[in-house]
């Protein structure tokens, strides 16, 4: 098989999935990496040690990401070398231009891949219903496209591949324009920084149950952080967010509580040296990444760990 | 300023949801269904630039969907369109139908919600955005009109945001959080009774996507601290003692 993993950078890094998906290549078949930018030289020699060839694609107006240049390149390289699986990376970028790639392919697509398995034809395997589920999709044509989640490829073998210049330019101009990237805003607590993180999720149900939470993280020697529904909801700030979108946290205690475990939260905090969840649904995610489990309302839990701590 | 946006009755993977006996497909007897989370914020904000600037918004579901479109139209929608056929997992041919059933409408935008709640494919608008040939731009967490152009903060890693213009018209994915979607009023759902609900018989072709197998995934579970909740707050601050966490 012919595999093309589209790798992905910014602020002049290489995003290391870049490489998974390359590991993920090699195990397919015959591995491209392709480049996309300004100047890439520095990204294609890294690329080189795990692919087979590196196509660069090099132009100014390819500085900063745009879905439209991006699609527009890479139908000119597939045009001429017909790939079988573009492989490309579910992250804010990938995800955005993948499907419309291929549409204009007239690829089959699917997204957020954590396996592929090729005994019976190309079978792909995500989850569903927040990673309750898990469903394997046979892939019925070829060319296809394959976004893959990150932490599903990690182990790999390495080459040292050609490579070559493209020589492809965009042909037209975007209608969508690149404006700026937008800096996080600074919060006054660093939960990066603190070694007791109690985080709560929808499981919190209120704005005004915060408070206790934050009653436990004061007597633990905590800080509160929430998961996506909670920022959203308004009821803590955006600098509290745990997650891909947010905060990557990894404190010697994480109390998730009401935290569903949806994978955008759990990408956040996995490494964190102890993690207890309490969910009252017992097939909650969130319980493939705890070391404890408590299956019980956060409201029967919280206050008696409070009564208990504070008459210790 | 004219939005058509896509509303999906989904169901809540919170609620009791499994796989059927087949093997192949998911068991949702018991699951809650409500309008899809990021569609509810991808609705409010439509309607609140009609409230705005003026216009019209139409909600497109597919499937069983009445519920939901209901639920829009007594937000503040102006009309719905309901397409009874059941996709399934199939994000191309929900895309399909959609793509149907709106040739005739000229619209500045498409909103849609950045993924489904039950399915999590993040496909169907971006896929439906590639069929009309429309700019479009996902994860979307702001927006600015003006001038025949929108601008809009995208969400990206890290807290990051990209800020980027488009043309109108084009289609637009909305994350979560964008605003506070409105609850809906009596006076809403009053007047959503008198709003045009449309059914259009709508098929796709050939489906793209085959299910070879539906399953529970095999997890590591968690040890799992037991009793009622005074015997498992001792357990757990044995538990944290002993590490050292706590005093």
């Amino acid at each position: 098989m012919k595999v093309f993993a589209i790798a992905e950078h910014r602020f002049g890094e290489l995003n290391p999935l870049s490489i998974e998906l390359l590991n993920l290549a090699n195990k397919l078949g015959e591995s491209n990496a392709v480049v996309i930018g300004k100047e890439v030289g520095k990204f294609a020699s890294e690329l080189a040690k795990y692919a087979d060839k590196v196509w660069k694609i090099e132009d100014p107006s390819l500085e900063n990401y745009n879905p439209e240049l991006y699609i527009d390149v890479l139908l000119q390289l597939f045009q001429k070398e017909k790939p079988d699986v573009v492989l490309i990376g579910n992250t804010a970028q990938g995800s955005e231009y993948a499907p419309y790639l291929a549409v204009k392919l007239n690829a089959p697509v699917v997204t957020d891949v954590v396996g592929v398995n090729t005994e019976n034809g190309l079978v792909a395997s995500r989850f569903v219903m927040q990673g309750k589920i898990m469903v394997d999709l046979k892939i019925k044509s070829m060319p296809c496209v394959l976004t893959i989640r990150q932490g599903a490829f990690k182990e790999g073998v390495q080459k040292s591949g050609q490579i070559v210049d493209a020589g492809i330019k965009p042909s037209k101009a975007p209608g969508r324009k690149f404006v700026e990237y937008v800096q996080p805003e600074a919060g006054e607590v660093d939960i990066t920084k603190a070694s007791i993180i109690v985080a709560v999720g929808r499981g919190i149900e209120d704005a005004a149950n915060i408070s206790l939470a934050e009653e436990l993280a004061n007597t633990l020697g905590g800080v509160v952080a929430g998961s996506r529904p909670v920022i959203d909801n308004g009821w803590l700030p955006k600098d509290r967010q745990v997650g891909i979108s947010g905060k990557v946290v990894k404190p010697k205690l994480y109390l998730a509580l009401g935290i569903s475990g949806a994978f955008q939260h759990v990408m956040g905090m996995k490494d964190s040296e102890l993690i207890v969840a309490v969910n009252k649904d017992p097939e909650a995610p969130i319980f493939g990444v705890a070391h404890y489990g408590i299956v019980a309302n956060i409201f029967d839990i919280v206050p008696e760990l409070l009564d208990k701590l504070k008459g210790k | 300023m004219k939005i058509i946006v896509l509303a999906k009755h989904a169901p809540d993977p919170q609620s009791e949801v499994g796989v059927a006996g087949d093997g192949k497909s998911l068991s949702l007897g018991t699951a809650v269904f409500d309008i899809n989370d990021w569609d509810r914020y991808a609705v409010e904000e439509a309607i609140r630039i009609k409230e705005k600037m003026g216009g019209e918004v139409v909600v497109v579901g597919v499937g069983k969907s009445e519920d939901t479109l209901r639920k829009c139209l007594a937000m503040g929608a102006d009309r719905a369109i309901k397409i009874p056929f059941d996709a399934g997992l199939d994000a191309y041919q929900t895309a399909e139908v959609i793509c149907e059933a709106i040739k005739n409408e000229k619209f500045d935008m498409i909103f849609a919600g950045l993924m489904s709640q039950d399915l999590n494919n993040s496909q169907v608008g971006v896929i439906l955005a590639a069929m009309l040939n429309l700019p479009f731009a996902t994860a979307v967490t702001s927006l600015e009109i003006g001038n025949g152009v929108v601008k809009v903060n995208r969400e990206i890693e890290g807290g990051y945001k990209e800020a980027v213009q488009l043309p109108m018209p084009c289609l637009l994915t909305i994350q979560s959080g964008i605003n506070e979607p409105r609850y809906v009023s009596i006076m809403g759902i009053k007047k959503a009774k008198t709003k045009e609900l449309k059914e259009l018989s709508i098929a796709p072709k050939a489906s793209t996507v085959e299910v070879a197998k539906m399953y529970l995934p095999p997890v590591k579970k968690a040890e799992l601290i037991t009793g009622d909740p005074s015997q498992i707050a001792t357990k757990l601050i044995a538990i944290l003692k002993d590490r050292g966490l706590i005093g």
